[in-house]
């Protein structure tokens, strides 16, 4: 019979409410911020106020997002610039998204293994998130987090995204500057055409510049920007820099894009048009999500608009009009 | 179970109640390179719903404390092969108690012969899961220490 030996002194702990875990995040300590970032994953309403008064002490910080393909080597690259920033002395704030197993709701997050020698020595706060069931390549929480991040004095903020297909472009609306991570050998050069995640860049990086192939994902890219490359409301074209994090090469000029895109967006007034598209998307996507809670705290007229669709009573369009009360039931 | 979360559950349910999501931190100490049953038991826990963080092999104690704090897990789980699990979760310990972070969990496995169960208790370990024990053993074991301990 197997059986699983216990330590006769059972441990407990208590539930310490949000409110007390703002000054303790204020001045940095670990514990706290985790914590924080924990509750507002678990979207406990009790958290609220707390992650508000968080917001207020926020907005220093340059928020970068990191996308590209599975295996591009996201994970890698940030380490890579960890780094960087740490021999200037800068303490970054990670938030390294994996998926969650749409059965189980389990998941298994593993961009640490890349990152845990840099983090450790370059004093960064590394926290993996799953995404619990949300699209587009971040969670719900992420850019809660980012705030808990940022008012903890983490600067530059580095959102690492699950990695991505072609179309989760929402990374775009949570950062200041976009970095896609390419890596080359995957499909010719019309993928370099294709609409979809490569027009989000503020910054190209060609991953794995060690690599014969490299230069031909590079000449693709920079053919496809020669017709104009641009992201709609950014007045500056993207550059295509070639990277290796595992030789370190390159890393320090792509360092130097991203701040120099940050001068680019403070001088040119971008930031503020970045940080609206920001403000926007968090309050509609917070409204859309207070709208699903709001419907399944009441299950039972839900049902019955489910029934009813699904016998053909009535179409989905006119039921979630009759949801919202914008239409009498018929 | 999350949307009822979501949808505003309220907290005062008492204290000996798990949180919605248990996050385990699945490591590896020392000099000890073989990680496929630290593999298999982070697809176990997946499968249970659980969040793994997994942070690859040759860690200190050190290290893992710090990736536990970062990651607020509940649990760290630490598979141990190389038969120098006593110093080493020792350490472990006293780099929890060390930081402040009693409130985290912990569980061995791998291969521990019984001998050594009592210095490990005493070290500061919660559960002691033995190699022949079947995944929804490991699942049963962190899930009631986690409901045990309550929410944080």
């Amino acid at each position: 019979m197997t059986v699983v030996t216990h330590s006769t002194r059972p441990r407990r702990a208590a539930y310490v409410p949000s409110a007390d875990l703002v000054k303790d995040v204020l001045a940095g300590r670990a514990i706290a911020i985790a914590r924080m970032i924990s509750r507002a994953e678990e979207g406990y309403p009790e958290a609220a106020a707390a992650l508000a008064e968080l917001y207020r002490h926020g907005g220093k910080a340059h928020v970068i997002g990191i996308t590209g393909v599975p295996g591009a080597g996201k994970s890698t690259l940030v380490s890579a610039l960890i780094k960087a920033y740490a021999a200037e002395g800068r303490k970054v704030g990670v938030i390294a998204v994996d998926p969650s197993s749409p059965y189980s709701g389990g998941a298994i997050l593993g961009d640490r293994v890349r990152m845990s020698e840099t983090a450790a020595a370059g004093g960064a706060f590394v926290r993996s998130m799953a995404t619990r069931g949300h699209l587009g390549g971040l969670t719900r929480a992420t850019l809660q987090a980012v705030d808990v991040l940022d008012a903890a004095g983490y600067d530059p903020v580095i959102i690492e995204t699950v990695g991505v297909g072609q179309d989760e472009v929402e990374v775009v609306t949570a950062a200041h500057t976009v970095v896609v991570l390419s890596a080359p050998g995957l499909g010719d050069d019309i993928q370099a055409i294709k609409a979809g995640i490569l027009e989000i860049a503020d910054i190209h990086a060609v991953s794995k510049c060690d690599k014969p192939e490299a230069a031909a994902t590079v000449s693709a890219l920079r053919g496809m920007l020669a017709l104009g490359g641009e992201r709609p409301g950014s007045r500056r074209a993207p550059p295509v820099l070639p990277v290796s994090a595992v030789s370190g090469e390159r890393i320090g000029e792509l360092k130097d894009a991203i701040g120099a895109h940050w001068a680019h967006l403070n001088e040119s007034g971008e930031r503020v048009e970045r940080q609206r598209a920001m403000g926007r998307t968090r309050i509609l996507g917070t409204a859309r999500h207070l709208f699903q809670q709001k419907f399944q705290e009441a299950p039972e007229t839900l049902e019955r608009q489910i029934r009813a669709v699904a016998e053909r009573r009535m179409d989905p369009a006119v039921a979630a009009r009759a949801l919202l009360g914008w239409e009498e039931t018929p | 179970m999350r949307d009822a979360n979501l949808a505003g559950e309220s907290l005062s349910t008492g204290p000996a109640e798990a949180p919605d999501t248990i996050r385990v931190l699945v490591a590896k100490l020392g000099l000890d390179g073989h990680d496929r049953g630290a593999k298999v038991v982070a697809r176990i826990l997946r499968d249970a719903g659980m969040e793994v963080v997994y942070t690859g092999l040759y860690k200190t104690p050190k290290d893992v404390v710090q990736a536990a704090i970062q990651e607020d897990v509940d649990v760290i789980g630490v598979s141990l092969l190389s038969g120098s699990h006593v110093p080493l979760f020792r350490e472990l310990g006293r780099c929890l108690r060390e930081e402040g972070a009693g409130h985290i969990l912990v569980v061995a496995g791998g291969v521990i012969p019984e001998q050594d169960y009592p210095a490990l208790l005493e070290g500061g370990v919660d559960a002691i899961v033995p190699q022949e024990a079947r995944s929804d053993l490991i699942v049963t074991t962190i899930t009631d220490l986690v409901t045990a301990r309550g929410r944080i």
